[in-house]
């Protein structure tokens, strides 16, 4: 008996959190690249609380930005060198639900924790902490809409050998929007104003992107799976 | 229907209709360009504050114009290979990338030049030629992809995906843009002609856009037309016409 | 009741702008086993990515595919960090199954029990094969298209396979496979490409 949908996408989520949770290093690793880099700017900018707490929203995102782009490049090269994703491909359900089930499982366990994990990374470079829930709600926003722009070009890179490189070429502009708007809105909260506007912006582009993002990503996905 | 736009999107018709273009366009091309440098770079009047430093946007705005035009040009025969499968589409899209990318880096720097006797910088983060440096990264992107695969049928599909992504971002990208500099800059006198232009000025601007649009399908069609010729050296129809 | 389970009209294969096959017209009915054989890079495996729906085919020519369909190609479609078992709750397409009997029994006909509870990544790349085709003691699908199914197995492997390809067969199923090794198998349909070549 072909199953459901509801009940193949419940299967195939506990499969690929499942899978996630038993090489924690590939979770914890991009937090302690984001912890590395962020320690960069105090060194490279000197140590002066005021500079950096300027500088703090702008840094913050950038960094959230090539975390996600370098995590990014790993999701569906694993599916894709094993096989399991021509099997997607083949069943009967929609690639494109699948690949957005992978692509939610992958933000929940990345973007999801930066956003969780940023009051750290605030503190930090001494960013005001009034700003700090607007932070981390741009963060969470925000690493979907990086997530599902990274998974748009990763489908269209994952049969390259090198693709880990054009995958950042093929991102990088596409995610300028969603730096502007959620640096500003953590800009307008560390002034005291209000960020609701900003943070509208983000929530139209993850929802646009959550409509329009699957049906790049199986077309790219069909087209590797063709390569 | 779909017969007669498959037999337009073939490589025989498209190699007699290229030669016709081709021919008319040259002429009228060249002289669109003669006439509109001469008459912007020489006979318009100066800019009562500018200068003659201004000259520079009779040809800053026509590659910007067409820079950003040919963006969708290029999505267009995307679509146009991935849905209905026109086989000069692909050949098309490998065409027009690399020349819309050099025509938004003409942009780019005929801007940086304009931009340091009139700002004194050579390079000045307006929300503009922000978004132009963004379009250049998109071009590079899709030539990048286009690269990348060994598989050129795979190459043309992935490239018309990315570039219709990349087109339902670009007003997107323009508008956050604009957005990002207003913020950051709230007061700022906008340099470029949003203020009513003279006429003296707009009618030759007008004629090198037109220029522009007439040179960039030139070069479409002159590297098309290039494809054609190699890919299909060995075919009995283009000995024919050939010979 | 015999039906049409594949069926090809004078189909051309490319891959990319290279054209490998033209005109290729086959029909597999249930309870036929198909081998296909063709030389190196006569498009073996490109077709039955084809024939499954991976890629596509050709402008001209017409595929009439059953959806009920079970592919196995060269990779395995495994998760390494998954567990046997937890691989074969999904045993390919789409379908999945609760039935740790059934999975358990499985596993045993290709000589795989007491990896059960095994990661997939422990295992040697022939015993990853073995899990791969385990599926085929679990899959409810009609059609069959098997690449390479004997890469790896030894000759006990191999004729617990051909016995189940020829249960499948005689259970109103069908087989297409390819295969590089000489098969003993009865009644089987041969299907030469290199007849088709471009």
């Amino acid at each position: 008996m072909l199953p459901e949908l509801g009940t193949f996408l419940r299967f195939q989520m506990q499969r690929h959190l499942q899978a996630a949770l038993r090489r924690p290093s590939d979770i914890v690793g991009p937090l302690i690249f984001f912890l590395m880099v962020i320690t960069l700017f105090p060194i490279g900018l000197g140590p002066d609380p005021k500079i950096l707490a300027s500088l703090a929203p702008g840094i913050l995102w950038v960094v959230a930005l090539l975390s996600s782009l370098v995590v990014s490049g790993r999701l569906f090269q694993a599916d894709y060198e094993d096989g399991t994703l021509e099997q997607l491909a083949l069943s009967p359900h929609p690639l494109a639900i699948s690949a957005m089930v992978e692509v939610f499982c992958h933000w929940l366990l990345s973007g999801v924790l930066l956003a969780l994990a940023s009051p750290v990374f605030a503190a930090l470079l001494s960013m005001p902490s009034q700003a700090i829930p607007v932070l981390m709600a741009s963060l969470i926003l925000g690493t979907l809409c990086l997530s599902l722009i990274g998974a748009v070009a990763a489908s269209l890179t994952v049969a390259l050998r090198r693709g880990g490189v054009l995958l950042s070429l093929l991102s990088i502009p596409l995610t300028v929007p969603v730096l502007i708007f959620g640096t500003a809105a953590v800009r307008e909260a560390a002034l005291g104003y209000d960020p609701s506007s900003w943070l509208a912006l983000l929530g139209a582009l993850a929802a646009g992107g959550c409509i329009l993002a699957p049906l790049a990503i199986a077309a790219g996905l069909r087209i590797s799976l063709e390569a | 229907m779909w017969s007669i736009v498959h037999k337009m999107g073939s490589p025989p018709w498209f190699y007699r209709f290229a030669n016709v273009a081709i021919a008319w366009l040259l002429p009228i091309v060249l002289m669109a360009l003669v006439v509109g440098s001469i008459w912007g770079l020489l006979i318009a009047p100066p800019d009562y504050r500018q200068g003659n430093s201004y000259r520079i946007i009779f040809i800053h705005v026509p590659a910007a114009v067409v820079a950003l035009a040919g963006y969708y040009v290029m999505a267009t025969a995307g679509l146009m290979s991935l849905v209905w499968k026109i086989k000069m589409a692909d050949t098309a899209m490998r065409a027009l990338a690399p020349v819309g990318a050099a025509l938004t880096f003409v942009a780019l720097v005929t801007g940086s030049i304009w931009g340091k006797p009139t700002w004194g910088a050579w390079w000045v983060w307006d929300a503009r030629i922000t978004s132009m440096l963004i379009l250049f990264f998109l071009y590079l992107g899709v030539m990048a992809l286009s690269e990348a695969f060994d598989n050129k049928v795979a190459a043309a599909k992935a490239c018309a995906v990315l570039s219709l992504v990349g087109t339902v971002n670009i007003p997107i990208i323009y508008k956050s843009v604009d957005w990002w500099y207003s913020l950051h800059q709230p007061a700022s006198i906008k340099f470029t002609g949003e203020s009513a232009i003279d006429a003296s000025m707009l009618y030759p601007l007008l004629l090198m856009i037109v220029a522009f649009y007439g040179l960039f399908a030139l070069t479409v069609l002159l590297r098309m037309r290039a494809e054609v010729l190699i890919t299909y050296s060995q075919s009995a129809w283009l000995r024919s016409e050939l010979s | 009741m015999l039906e049409d389970l594949l069926r090809l009209e004078s189909v051309d294969l490319d891959r990319g702008a290279r054209r490998l096959l033209t005109g290729v017209s086959f029909t597999v009915r249930t309870g036929e086993c198909w081998q296909m054989l063709g030389s190196n890079g006569s498009g073996k495996t490109t077709l039955m990515r084809a024939i499954s729906g991976l890629t596509r085919l050709g402008l001209e020519g017409r595929r009439v595919c059953t959806e009920s369909v079970l592919y196995q190609g060269h990779l395995p479609g495994l998760k390494p960090l998954l567990s046997c078992r937890e691989n074969l709750r999904w045993h390919g397409s789409g379908r999945i199954s609760d039935n740790a009997e059934k999975i358990d029994a499985a596993l045993k006909q290709v000589g795989l029990d007491g990896y059960e509870d095994t990661l997939i990544c422990q295992l040697s790349a022939g015993q990853q094969r073995r899990v791969g085709l385990a599926r085929l003691w679990l899959s409810e699908a009609q059609l069959w298209l098997l690449d390479e199914p004997f890469t790896a197995i030894d000759i006990e492997g191999t004729s617990i396979l051909e016995a189940q390809m020829q249960r499948h067969c005689a259970g109103q199923g069908a087989v297409v496979f390819t295969s590089h090794q000489p098969t003993s198998m009865a009644d089987l349909k041969v299907l030469d490409l290199d007849q088709y070549a471009a």
